[in-house]
């Protein structure tokens, strides 16, 4: 084949195995089957397409609120007011690059962090999710060592489903990103809910305009 | 395979099966649990409009990925390498396990953390690194329970499910020190937050699992609720994710598809918590990806069993499953349970799992909650009859089947035979027609039979005429 | 039109009035009717078991029978789904073959593809009576309380009704069609296709749960308030009717084929096996409970 290239050998004695595990491959499978093209066929029937933006934001923060965490609208002016009105406990708050006047994340213990502000690029309707690309978060670990998490994201970058959620971003634009679509959350014991399982208690997504 | 039963001999589900319905109470709060997920699961497709369609659009293209999967293999490991990523190939569980311990080594790891990856568990990777001296802690919290309980997982999805909060309170109570008696789930959830923050903070390596791999990309995606998969690989210096080679799509769009069809299907959420792209390593850290194919290519060759490979991991099957529900994960003595498992397991070893397509009704449920549409049930038919081929079931059995087969050939013999039977089930004393051989009247009344078949009645009614 | 009576071989040994009412049924309805004598067993106990091979004379036997017919009907979903997935003019799929799976691999894995095979012109009695019949009235009166039990072939084989795993619109031919019988009132269920651990061999090779799976659904009947449990297969009553036997529950089983003949009346069970429908006249009447009506042994 002519995108083969030989790998490298700088990996664990693995050359063997590539070459077998290929030749396998190309014996077993079966003949070539179309790829279907996931932006023609049932996408166009979700009746949501039609939807307002407002409608949009109205519908992504009810996902927000269904999956456990909240959602409100503040300017852009007002992201540090509203944390620290959502948070007065908190000792410690950073953000990304330290903006809305937080202190910067990469500059602090991490660990040490109680309220994480992080920038999120979209939000989507279906489902609550913001993406964070590593760029939004300062440090990878950062938003899921954060006690509490605060992702600002503005309400005209509201999709409404996941398909055109990957049709607006570049999923390897950054080295990491990840759609987070409430706070941590685990049901392993005994199928009772309980929210804060190793990463944060409570998700906060403020739109900005 | 986990290797604690590559040990077992053949797996006899039936014997196990009837081992957990001794429990009758246990039995009823397990299918409940099961059956609440199946109900979430039910909403949260309802929810989607053109759920079919989106089943059918995720289904072809893991066939296509399947019939061109060298090619995307190929390609993944270009993009891979071009973003810094390291990638291995394993061909069985044993090499695999011999690429983690090395690169773990080479770092001088200690103590690593885990995320769920059923890969792994079926490699065996746990014991062996733990031979090689290094400790592993599964940081998702089912995980962490059964582990601690030195148990295999039940489930693939909800590792913990067999287990009662009694018994994690007595376990974390000895374990972590809780206090005894406690079994609020989120005062239990929280002792285990405190204890393994520690842990994150100091391991010396991380494993994941890979939920889908991007060959366009080269990128990989995890998913968790709890957040302990990144938790682990963004604070750990090196970062090995384990990937089963079915695992790769062709192109990142196609994560929308699979994506908003997983979630739903595994937990009924729209979409788990964490849904994290790796593409390249942290400035100074390490990534990892081991391709493993651990007798894939040889189901891959199966053209009856070969869609079992499309599979995406959501354990909506398992929680669908009449007899998994009443049975439990054990039950299956395999690493994945339930009625995938029963379809990709006698793959690995006829013989010792010759009986597993046999726990089933073939009731059709797990088709059609599959969110790639695998025709499960038509598979579990399918073994039967290579099991069958291959001398695998009992001798009795054959005899029976071959001697009905040729009574159903033969008319005559075949009424002679029904006047006979009919006549033994109205005459034997109910004594020896409920004897011990009678397993149908262990807990069944036999049918009231009657003197006429419906030929004979025909004749007398209809057939002069 | 000529229909051939197809009774599979558990109904006609051991459930002829279901037999009966297929039949008269089908007669009210001007059908030509012809029931072939010689006709065993369609082979899906030795399919099931995985012992297709040894279906073959079955298949053979069958395609026999029901040649020249234009339409085969049976009272069971559960027959009629092997017949149509398996039962196959030419055998295929010669040993040595890739796939061992015939009908997988047979020309377009459709039901009946050749002109010969008779899948496609085989119907559980249902599906028969609603896209071939287009029934829209029945001439019965069954003023009970019935729960629905959705026999698990008929229902995600045949798609005799929407399942509720799947998001299709939903429709549910038995349910329409005893919506058409007089003072019949159909219960909800908790788990409204759940399967009942029937399955054949599964019932006495998996006791334990198969027994567990029925309790769990006569129950659930209980519960709703049902006084019969109707289905298209009564393969799966047997085995909620031996629960229910033998555990004295207060329900009753019938096979929708005696509900819209109206020919399942009340206590009917109590009699048990009896071929007559209306006009039989069977001699036996009376001689009904070679056990005893509540042989209550336990296990």
């Amino acid at each position: 084949m002519s995108d083969e290239k030989e790998t490298s050998t700088r990996n664990t004695g693995t050359k063997t195995s590539r070459a077998s595990i290929l030749a396998a491959v190309r014996r077993a499978k079966p003949a070539p089957l179309p790829l279907p093209d996931p932006r023609e066929p049932s996408r166009g029937k979700t009746s949501l397409s039609s939807e307002s933006p407002d409608e949009l934001v109205e519908r992504f923060m009810d996902a927000v609120e269904a999956a456990a965490g909240s959602a409100s609208m503040v300017d852009a002016a007002g992201v540090r007011a509203r944390v620290s009105e959502v948070y007065p406990e908190a000792s410690l708050a950073a953000s990304v690059d330290g903006r809305w006047d937080f202190e910067d994340v990469r500059k602090v213990d991490a660990s040490n962090v109680d309220v994480l502000v992080c920038a999120g690029m979209l939000g989507v309707a279906e489902n609550g999710a913001v993406w964070v690309p590593e760029s939004g978060m300062g440090l990878r670990a950062a938003p899921f060592l954060a006690q509490h998490l605060v992702l600002v994201v503005s309400r005209t970058e509201i999709v409404e489903d996941m398909h055109a959620a990957y049709d607006r971003i570049r999923i390897d634009e950054d080295g990491f990103g990840a759609f987070i679509a409430g706070p941590s959350k685990t049901a392993d014991i005994e199928q009772s809910l309980v929210i804060g399982a190793h990463g944060p208690r409570s998700l906060l997504v403020l739109l900005v305009p | 395979m986990s290797h604690d039963f590559m040990e077992l001999p053949v797996v006899d589900h039936a014997a196990n099966a009837e081992r957990f319905n001794a429990d009758v109470e246990r039995t009823t709060w397990h299918d409940e649990s099961l059956w609440h997920i199946r109900g979430k699961r039910d909403r949260a497709a309802a929810s989607v409009e053109g759920w079919e369609e989106l089943r059918e659009l995720a289904s072809q293209i893991k066939s296509h990925m399947l019939s061109r999967l060298d090619h995307y293999l190929v390609q993944f490991e270009r993009q891979a390498e071009a973003n810094g990523v390291h990638v291995h190939w394993a061909a069985d569980a044993a090499e695999h396990n011999r690429i983690v311990h090395a690169i773990l080594e080479r770092h001088g790891a200690q103590r690593i953390v885990k995320s769920k990856s059923m890969l792994t568990e079926e490699c065996g990777l746990n014991p062996y690194l733990e031979q090689h001296g290094i400790e592993v802690v599964d940081t998702d919290l089912g995980e962490r329970i059964v582990q601690l309980m030195e148990e295999p997982p039940s489930h693939l999805v909800t590792p913990a499910i067999h287990v009662r909060k009694e018994e994690i309170g007595a376990l974390f109570h000895e374990k972590l020190g809780t206090d005894a008696g406690s079994i609020d789930p989120q005062y239990l959830t929280e002792a285990m937050r405190q204890n393994l923050r520690a842990r994150f903070l100091d391991a010396d390596g991380a494993v994941t699992g890979v939920n889908f791999g991007v060959a366009e990309t080269g990128g990989f995606v995890v998913v968790t609720n709890e957040g302990n998969a990144d938790l682990g690989v963004h604070l750990a210096p090196v970062h090995v994710a384990c990937m089963g080679i079915e695992k790769l799509i062709p192109r990142a769009d196609h994560l929308g598809v699979f994506l908003r069809l997983l979630a739903r299907s595994a937990t009924g959420q729209p979409l788990s918590i964490y849904t994290s792209h790796f593409h390249r390593p942290t400035p100074g850290r390490e990534l990892h990806v081991v391709l493993v194919d651990n007798g894939r290519t040889n189901q891959l060759a199966r053209p009856d069993f070969r869609e079992s490979l499309k599979c995406i991991r959501c354990g909506a099957c398992l929680n669908t499953c009449p007899v998994y529900r009443r049975s439990g994960g054990h039950s299956y003595g395999t690493t994945l349970s339930g009625p995938i498992g029963s379809i990709l397991t006698p793959g690995l070893d006829l013989e010792k799992f010759a009986n597993l397509p046999f726990a089933s009704t073939l009731c059709g449920s797990c088709g059609d909650v599959c969110p790639v549409k695998i025709d499960i049930p038509r598979q579990l038919h399918t073994w039967r009859q290579v099991a069958a081929r291959a001398g695998h079931l009992s001798r009795g059995k054959r005899l029976v089947m071959r001697w009905a087969g040729r009574i159903f050939g033969r008319p005559p013999w075949y009424r002679r035979t029904g006047r006979v039977l009919r006549s033994l089930l109205r005459l034997l004393p109910r004594k020896l027609l409920y004897g011990p051989h009678n397993a149908w009247g262990r807990a069944r009344e036999l049918p009231n039979v009657p003197r006429q078949s419906f030929g004979e009645w025909y004749e007398d009614n209809r057939g002069k005429g | 039109m000529t229909v051939g009576l197809f009774i599979p071989c558990y109904i006609d040994q051991f459930f002829p009035h279901v037999g009966v009412a297929t039949l008269e049924l089908l007669e009210r309805l001007d059908c030509e009717v012809v029931y072939p004598r010689d006709q065993t067993c369609c082979g899906q106990p030795m399919s099931n078991a995985g012992f297709m091979d040894e279906a073959e004379a079955a298949h053979r036997n069958f395609i026999e029978q029901f040649s020249g017919f234009d339409y085969v009907v049976a009272p069971s979903g559960s027959c009629v789904l092997h017949v149509r997935e398996h039962v196959r003019a030419a055998e295929a799929a010669p040993h040595g073959s890739d796939s061992v799976d015939a009908a997988a691999t047979h020309a377009g894995a459709d039901a009946g593809e050749a002109d010969d095979d008779p899948g496609g012109r085989t119907y559980e009695l249902c599906q028969f009576l609603i896209e071939v019949l287009q029934v829209d009235r029945v001439n019965a009166s069954f003023p009970h309380r019935v729960g629905l039990h959705a026999a698990c072939h008929g229902l995600r084989g045949l798609r005799l009704a929407s399942s509720s795993e799947r998001q299709d619109p939903p429709f549910n031919y038995v349910a329409q069609l005893l919506g058409m019988v007089d003072g019949l009132e159909l219960v909800e269920l908790e788990r409204p296709d759940e399967c009942c651990g029937f399955g054949g061999t599964f019932s006495v090779s998996e006791e334990a749960v198969s027994v567990r799976m029925g309790r769990d659904r006569v129950a659930d009947h209980v519960r709703s308030g049902a006084e019969v449990i109707v289905s298209t297969d009564i393969s799966c009553l047997m085995h909620m009717d031996g629960l229910i036997r033998r555990e004295g529950r207060p329900v009753r089983v019938a096979h929708v084929a005696e509900i819209l003949n109206g020919t399942a009346n009340a206590g009917r069970t109590e009699k048990g096996g009896e071929p007559g429908g209306t006009e039989s006249g069977d001699a036996e009447s009376g001689d009904t409970e070679p056990w005893g009506t509540k042989p209550g042994g336990t296990r």
